[in-house]
This record gives C-alpha cells, structure tokens and sequence, in this order.
C-alpha cells in the first residue's frame, strides 16, 4: 500500500513540477468553453440549453489532453521497466497512476466547472448533478485513457491514435453524465443517470487496470 | 478434419481454405445473383415506401454483418490471447476493413432510404449513433494494427482493444437508448417476434443475408490467405538479413585475423 501511495505521489508531484500540471489543464477546458458561445452565439436560453453537453464534451477533451503524457516519459526514461519488475502488481501501478491522472486533471476541472457553468447560464438546480456526475463520472476517464495510454505508448508519436482510440469508450460516461445535468436542469431527477455514471466508472475501474497492464507488458517485452 | 484448431496450422489453413475459396465466392455470387433479382425486380412495391423499401435489401444484411464481423474479431481476439494462433490474429486483422465497410454500406444506405422517408438522410437515433462508433471502432482498431511494428505486439494490442471495445460498444449500444428514443423501427427478424417482416420480402432477404455472409467468408479466406503469405514474407526477408549480417561479421572476423 506504501508503494502505491509513494507511487501517486510521485506523479502528482511530477505533473506539478512539469508543464504547469493541472493548472494548463483547466485552462484548455475554459478555451474550449469560450469557444461555444463564440461559436453558437451569446443567446443565455440557448448556452443554458447546451451547457451540461458543452461542459462534459470540453471535460473529456482536457482529460484526453494529457494521456499520451501518462505513461510516455515513463517509457523513454525507463522507469516504466523498474515498475514491471517492482513487487507492486502492475495492475496496481495502473490504477496508481490513474489515480494520479485523476487528481492533477481531473479535480481542477471540477474545482472550475461550477464558474465556466456561471457563464453559460446553467439553470441553478443542475449544478449539484454537474458536479456530483463530475465527480463520479471523471475516475472513469483517466482509467480507460490509462488503456489507451497502455496500448499506444510504443508508439512514436501516438497521441493522435490515442485520441481516435479513446474517444469512442468515453461515449457512455459522456452520456449518463450530460444526461444527469440535463435532466437535473430541467427539474427531473438527476439520480438514476448518476447511478448508470456510477456503472459505467465501476464497469471501467474492473477492467482497466487488467487491460492496461496486459498492453504494458507486451509494450516491454 | 477432427478438430477446429487443426486449422491453427498455417500451412492447414492455406490448404483447406484454398479448396473452400471457390466455393464460398461462388455461393456468394449465386445467392447475391438470385437476391438481388428477386428483391429488386420480382417484389411488389411497398403501399407507402414505394420502391424505396427494397433498399432494405443491401441495408439489412450489411448491417448484421457489421455487428457480427465485431463479433467474430472479438472471438478471434480471444483465442489469439488464451491459445495463441497466429491464423486467429490474422483473421481479427483480415476482418477489420471487410467489417468498417459493411458498417459504411449499413450507413450509407440507411441514409440513401432516409432522405425521402424521413425527410433527413441522417438524424441522431440510438442505432444510427450506435453504428456511427462502431465504425470508430473499426477505424481506431485498424489504425492500431498499422501503427505497431511488431507483428505480435501488434496482434496482442488490438486484440486487447478488441475486448475492451467490446465491452464498451455493448454499453454504448444502450446508453445511447437512454439518450434518444429514436426513429428506427425496431426488429423485424426475429424468430419470437409477432410480426415480422411480410413473406414477398423474406425470402429474398434471407438470400441476400445468406449472400453477404458468404462473401464475408470469401473475403475473410483471401485476405487472410494474403496476411500468412506476407508474413512468410516477411520471415523470409528477416532470415536473410539475418544471413547476410552474420557473413558480414565472418568476413571481418576474417580480415582482424589476416
């Protein structure tokens, strides 16, 4: 448990250190949210209507940012070997370093959601669910771009095909999770979308780790 | 034969599906010949779709075949991971463009027959949705068999995303029902349903079904033949490398000496 602690650590404390962490992060998110209004134009009923969609499609593309950086530099250092050979699992060391995506892309997002979904006029009941599906929904997002990540690191500059690779197994959480603000926005109840949410992150957090480390391993041989 | 994975053996394989390939095309061509005359030129016209409905001719049987040659890669997937047949891997690899344009045709002519019955060629329904990421699908997993080098890394990394897509495209099939009720009309197929699709327009369709998994079949047989030949190739070529680096080295061990 140490070891997987130490492992988190070690990569919250690297995305902080290099390349503005999640800092950057946040601000691709809010340019892809300015450029909806710009692009749809600056009617309030109409952003209201978009924002839940708007706001989780900009959430996906910010998660999908930084994947091809997950386990690359890891790759070209080495230190990917010594993880294999360590007595951690390196199924464990997936869901670590998940975990760690987690927390340096996904959190600030959320922090600045509730303020990009201000300026695009979200009615005030959505909020909860927004960030309630944020929360739920986004685990789901680092651990099946760690599969992509896992499946393209081989490859010299795969950040493309992660992206072509990835975005199609993001279409559920997409779903459930602009259904829920959709519906919450609308004065429905939100919950049994956030319950699917909730599947969909389960469904990839049992699969994940498994599928990701497998493609390690034939990335190192 | 007695068993199937007696067809794991290339050069098996080579044999028996080069008796089988004549046969398969031209059951093909036969059973395509006889539904296409007889769903095009021998059905009556729809009482409200006009001629319009024997488009359901070519739409139905490339879209099954769409959903199944997934299938089929998924299980080749499986035994290229659990027992390790590089004919299984080839095949998943062989199936995958047949697959992505059985999804095109399956889209293409769905829009063909939407534009002048639902007055939109495309509109985003759960089915439409769901085929449009199965061609995702079939396009990310071809681009990860041309990406890798390494013939069984290769083979190994798609058929994981093979699996994992797998259990993603089935939630996706029904998350996207949760998304949109939709406008496709539902089944009319199946063996437990009320009502099915009328007598005049099942038989021909059942031809044609039988047609396009025929010529699936001889696809997926040539292309897989084509696959085993080139990595013969490509062992050969790497053997001769091999060779030739090997003289080299002799050669300047030779000279160190002298």
């Amino acid at each position: 448990m140490s070891v997987f602690l130490a492992l988190i650590r070690r990569d919250v404390t690297l995305a902080l250190r290099i390349g503005g962490g999640g800092l950057l992060g946040a601000t691709f998110f809010l340019i892809v949210v300015l450029l909806m209004p710009l692009g749809v134009g600056p009617d309030p009923a109409g952003l209201a209507r978009i924002a839940p969609g708007v706001l989780w499609a900009a959430a996906l593309l910010a998660c999908l940012l930084s994947l091809d950086r997950l386990l690359q530099a890891d790759h070209e250092d080495g230190s990917l070997d010594q993880l294999a050979l360590a007595p951690l699992p390196l199924e464990a060391a997936v869901l670590a370093k998940a975990t760690a995506h987690w927390l340096t892309t996904a959190t600030p997002l959320i922090a600045v959601a509730p303020a990009l979904a201000l300026t695009l006029n979200l009615p005030a009941p959505a909020y909860g669910a927004l960030i309630a599906g944020l929360v739920i929904g986004t685990p789901a997002l680092s651990l099946i771009g760690a599969v992509g990540a896992a499946l393209t690191v081989g490859v010299r500059r795969g950040g493309l095909l992660l992206s072509v690779l990835v975005l199609p197994l993001y279409v559920p959480t997409l779903i459930f999770g602009a259904r829920a603000a959709d519906q919450a926005a609308h004065g429905l109840p939100a919950g049994p979308s956030l319950l699917f949410l909730g599947a969909v992150t389960l469904l990839a957090l049992a699969i994940s780790p498994f599928a990701a480390a497998a493609a390690i391993r034939v990335n190192l041989r | 034969m007695r068993s199937i994975w007696e067809l794991a053996n290339p050069a098996r394989f080579m044999r028996l599906s080069a008796a089988a390939l004549p046969w398969c095309a031209g059951g093909a061509a036969l059973a395509l010949l006889v539904g296409t005359v007889w769903g095009f030129f021998l059905t009556p016209d729809d009482y409200r779709q006009g001629s319009t409905v024997k488009i359901l001719f070519v739409h139905v049987p490339s879209a099954l075949m769409a959903i199944n040659i997934y299938a089929m890669m998924a299980v080749a997937s499986v035994i290229w991971l659990v027992r390790r047949h590089h004919v299984s891997a080839l095949a998943a690899k062989a199936a995958a463009p047949i697959g992505a344009a059985m999804t095109a045709i399956a889209l293409a002519t769905g829009a063909m027959w939407g534009q002048p019955m639902w007055g939109a060629p495309w509109v985003w329904d759960p089915r439409l949705t769901s085929f449009l990421i199965l061609f995702l699908f079939y396009v990310g997993y071809i681009a990860l068999w041309a990406a890798i080098e390494d013939p069984d890394a290769a083979a190994d990394l798609t058929s994981v995303l093979c699996l994992v897509g797998t259990v993603f495209a089935v939630v996706s099939r029904y998350a996207v029902l949760f998304w949109n009720q939709g406008l496709h009309q539902g089944a009319s197929l199946s063996l437990d349903a009320k009502e099915n699709v009328d007598d005049a327009f099942y038989w021909p369709l059942l031809a044609m079904i039988a047609g396009f998994a025929l010529f699936f079949l001889a696809l997926l047989l040539l292309r897989t033949r084509t696959e085993i030949r080139r990595r013969r190739i490509r062992a050969l070529r790497m053997a001769r490398a091999r060779a030739e680096e090997a003289r080299e080295g002799a050669l300047e061990g030779a000279a160190d000496v002298a």
